[in-house]
């Protein structure tokens, strides 16, 4: 029975129709679980380092809160497109899958290209990963998130590419489904990114 | 079926077993690189003991030494002890759920390669240009570029490249036995063993976070040239001593709780009696998990984080000791009134408890900030954990190996080695680290390669040597009692110890796809509640039927083996061979989540008996 993966009749929730499907998830949950505690010890981390600045470039000398906020909107319009995306899982619709999930593609490209921009700007004005503590935290911290976006696009576009071959089975389902998850996941971080590194460093003094 | 194949891909030998996702064969996997770790550790611990067995003696020498102390503890937990206590949850969860195979068999075989992987990066070091030397702790600044040599970069890319298997492992258990008990298996009738597994796992899903950023900060430090870590530039060496213990401490009870479940097991069998107060043995284990993570300042006393924070984690500590008693107290009224058998595995069990009890004593001592003041940093420190390390876990895995080798390997371990083989190992013990004790209160420091001439502590170091000679012994005995078992021709049978959990429904060793028909679980020990209601064996819950199986794969070894070339690449600061290593890495990922694996089918007339057997 498992074995005959039903093209015709897929079922409800696909993404949790067999066992290894819903160990997926549950395990990509976990996974979750573990990632908020790195990006948590990070966060932290940065806190205790922020004023830091060891004489060179403070954030209050360099953010520009306009790229920033740019940055922002397009990640976290591509967190709805996301959404869309899932929806659209649930109703079994993989053309309109693919469409959502090339979308957020694009946005997520388009939020690295800045954040590239924003680092190489930050580096021609004297902030290096060596500069001060605050630097090696802010890079660190940023690069991070940067990185899983980065990640989260490869992952996003192969399985775009591989399904167009396998279409939607209960075995891409909960491919999509976790990838969905997974940058659902990367935008929430962002959200604190932009609260604790940019609002908060735009603000300045000590905290606490 | 199309794209199924019907039988089993033929692999033999050391291909096999490097393609394996068996848990049954992964668990074979960890014991034999867990016990080679062990055996390095034992080495190097012996060393130790030699240089300090005499006053000024200069055997290795101070550099040396600092490289033995670190490399000693580093190898021991990370190495030795975890993967070991690996193994026996991979042998054995799975059986006692009643559960086919874990949940994620792939990443089960990448969590075994990435841990052999990083241990074997970081022990190149010794013929590298010399192994870590800043203390397994690694504090900064002393493991920095200015203070250490290149060996900490070994630590650090070898544990963090090992830390990644651990933590896949512990979701690999967490889903496993969320998922896929068997029908019955409530998580109220789930045995001991299973539940610190659970439990375990969880803290390593939330600790192993806080190490993976420690070391990628201390990397950027010594790699990059960040500062993190560097006063100089605004840095700060407290984070990382709390990064390291937020992890370091929930770390020693991802260590004891699965040999209190091992006790819980084995005590409770040779007892032939229900384990006493198992829900509250399930809270308890439960609550010290939680607890695990509320005091990792209690290394810090000294640091100056302040006198009301001591107090706090001062306090939440000692807190610990409250489920720790319970615990002991239910092994007590467990054995009370029981028909008690000592082989070799309930003589481990049984020296546990008044030992682990000593260490817990000292540990609360400890826990008292003004004490502690006076025994940081000292010898009475250093006898603290190896009671509970050595008299705790140590103990509960010789207990538990002497219990599940003939489940594991289907050939019983000799009694009379064994009997052997626990008396060195548990005098031996003793006489090691009961002198520290006073050793560390005679004002002993740890750390320092030796010590002076009259001053009260000459014989206790030469005692604590000699004892560690009886342990090596013990450690000795035990290997030749494994090849005494491979060699025997006698068969164990399924249920040599008149079992009460799932595993002994089954023959010895399991077959691969473990249960026939998965079995039906009717009440807290599911083989006993069968065997008194007159049963032979389990009452199965399916029909017999086709087994779907996972494929083997060589691709965990390929991703391992890009990480550990990556790593190189890293310590050296040659970034093409950094590229070279992630980029087969990513390769093997995006190999795996295009390819499908459809697996095989056992046919129902290759199944090796009918029925779920007792
Ligand atoms: C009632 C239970 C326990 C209490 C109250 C306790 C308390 C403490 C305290 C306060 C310290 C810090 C001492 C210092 O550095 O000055 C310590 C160190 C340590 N404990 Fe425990 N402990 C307990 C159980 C355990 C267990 C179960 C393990 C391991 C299985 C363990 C392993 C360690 C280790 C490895 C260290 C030394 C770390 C280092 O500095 O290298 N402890 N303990
Ligand atoms: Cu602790």
């Amino acid at each position: 029975m498992a074995n005959h993966h039903a093209h015709a009749v897929l079922p409800d929730e696909p993404e949790k129709a067999t066992l290894e499907g819903k160990n997926k998830v549950l395990g990509f949950w976990l996974f979750l679980g573990g990632e908020t505690v790195l990006f948590g010890s990070l966060f932290a981390t940065f806190i205790a380092l922020r004023d830091q600045a060891n004489g060179g470039p403070t954030s209050q000398a360099l953010f520009d809160m306009n790229l920033v906020a740019v940055a922002t909107l397009l990640l976290l319009t591509s967190s709805m497109t996301s959404v869309m995306a899932t929806l659209a899982l649930h109703r079994k619709d993989l053309k309109k899958i693919q469409l959502w999930l090339t979308i957020t593609v694009i946005l997520g490209l388009g939020f690295l290209a800045l954040e590239i921009y924003e680092f190489v700007h930050y580096v021609h004005e004297g902030l290096k990963m060596s500069t001060s503590a605050f630097s090696s935290a802010f890079y660190t911290l940023v690069g991070f998130h940067g990185a899983h976006v980065a990640f989260g696009i490869c992952w996003i576009t192969l399985l775009q590419l591989s399904a167009t071959k396998k279409g939607l089975t209960v075995v891409t389902a909960p491919k999509f489904y976790l990838a969905c998850l997974y940058w659902h996941f990367i935008d929430v971080v962002w959200v604190f990114i932009f609260t604790v590194v940019y609002l908060m460093g735009m603000i300045g003094g000590k905290v606490g | 079926m199309s794209a199924h194949a019907s039988h089993a891909p033929n692999r033999s030998g050391l291909w096999d077993y490097l393609t394996t996702v068996d848990h049954k064969k992964i668990a074979i996997l960890y014991l034999i690189a867990g016990g080679i770790f062990f055996l390095a550790g034992g080495l190097e611990a012996l060393l130790i003991r030699l240089q300090l067995m005499y006053p000024e003696i200069e055997f290795v020498g101070a550099k040396t030494f600092n490289e033995l102390i670190t490399m000693h503890g580093t190898t021991m937990i990370f190495l030795a002890v975890m993967p070991i206590i690996f193994a026996l949850m991979n042998a054995i969860v799975p059986l006692q759920i009643g559960a086919r195979d874990v949940a994620f068999p792939f990443v089960n075989a990448l969590g075994f390669w990435l841990f052999f992987f990083g241990g074997v990066l970081l022990n190149t070091s010794w013929f590298l240009g010399g192994a870590p030397d800043a203390g397994w702790t690694s504090y900064t600044t002393l493991a920095l570029n200015q203070y250490s040599g290149r060996g900490v970069d070994f630590y650090v890319l070898g544990l963090q490249i090992a830390g990644l298997g651990t933590l896949i492992g512990g979701i690999n258990f967490l889903v496993t036995i969320i998922n896929m008990r068997a029908p019955g298996m409530t998580f109220m009738r789930m045995p001991m063993f299973t539940w610190a597994s659970f439990i375990t796992s969880g803290l390593i899903l939330f600790a192993f976070p806080a190490i993976t950023v420690g070391l990628v900060l201390l990397m950027f430090d010594r790699l990059f040239g960040g500062n993190f870590f560097n006063p100089d530039a605004g840095g700060n060496v407290v984070i990382w001593e709390h990064l390291f213990w937020i992890f370091g401490h929930p770390e020693v009870y991802i260590l004891i709780l699965p040999a209190f479940g091992i006790i819980s097991e084995v005590v409770s069998t040779f007892s032939r009696k229900r384990l006493f107060g198992y829900s509250s043995m399930v809270f308890a284990t439960a609550l010290i998990g939680f607890l695990g993570f509320m005091v990792w300042a209690h290394h810090m006393f000294t640091t100056g984080l302040g006198a009301i924070a001591n107090t706090l984690f001062g306090l939440a500590t000692m807190l610990i000791a409250v489920p720790t008693g319970i615990k002991i107290f239910n092994w007590l009224l467990t054995m009370w009134g029981g028909q008690i058998r000592f082989p070799t595995a309930n003589l481990f069990a049984v020296g546990f408890i008044p030992t682990f009890t000593i260490g817990g004593m000292t540990g609360v001592m400890l826990a008292v900030p003004p004490a502690d003041y006076q025994y940081h940093d000292s010898y009475f420190v250093v006898a603290h954990f190896h009671y509970v390390i050595v008299g705790g876990l140590v103990f509960g895995l010789f207990s538990g190996l002497y219990y599940w080798w003939p489940k594991m390997f289907g050939k019983m371990l000799n009694e009379t080695i064994g009997k052997w083989n626990f008396w060195t190992f548990f005098i031996g013990f003793h006489l090691t680290f009961f002198p520290q004790h006073f050793l560390g209160l005679m004002g002993m420091p740890r750390r320092v390669f030796t010590y002076l001439k009259d001053q009260n502590l000459d014989m206790g170091n030469f005692i604590s040597t000699i004892g560690a000679f009886g342990m090596t012994i013990g450690t000795i005995l035990f290997m030749i009692n494994v090849v005494v078992a491979a060699k025997s021709s006698k068969r164990a049978p399924a249920d040599p110890w008149d079992g009460r959990s799932l595993e002994w429904a089954i023959p010895s060793p399991p077959p691969e796809y473990n249960f026939v028909q998965t079995p039906l679980v009717r009440g807290l020990d599911a083989l006993w509640v069968e065997k008194m209601a007159g049963n032979k064996g389990m009452t199965p819950a399916e029909p017999i039927g086709d087994i779907h199986m996972p494929s083997p794969s060589f691709l965990p070894f390929l991703m391992s083996l890009g990480l550990f070339v990556a790593g190189y690449g890293f310590i050296y600061h040659n970034y093409v061979v950094v590229v070279i290593g992630i980029l087969a890495t990513l390769a093997c990922m995006f190999t795996r989540s295009v390819k499908d694996d459809p697996g095989y089918h056992i046919h129902e007339d290759e199944l090796e008996e009918k029925g779920v057997k007792a």
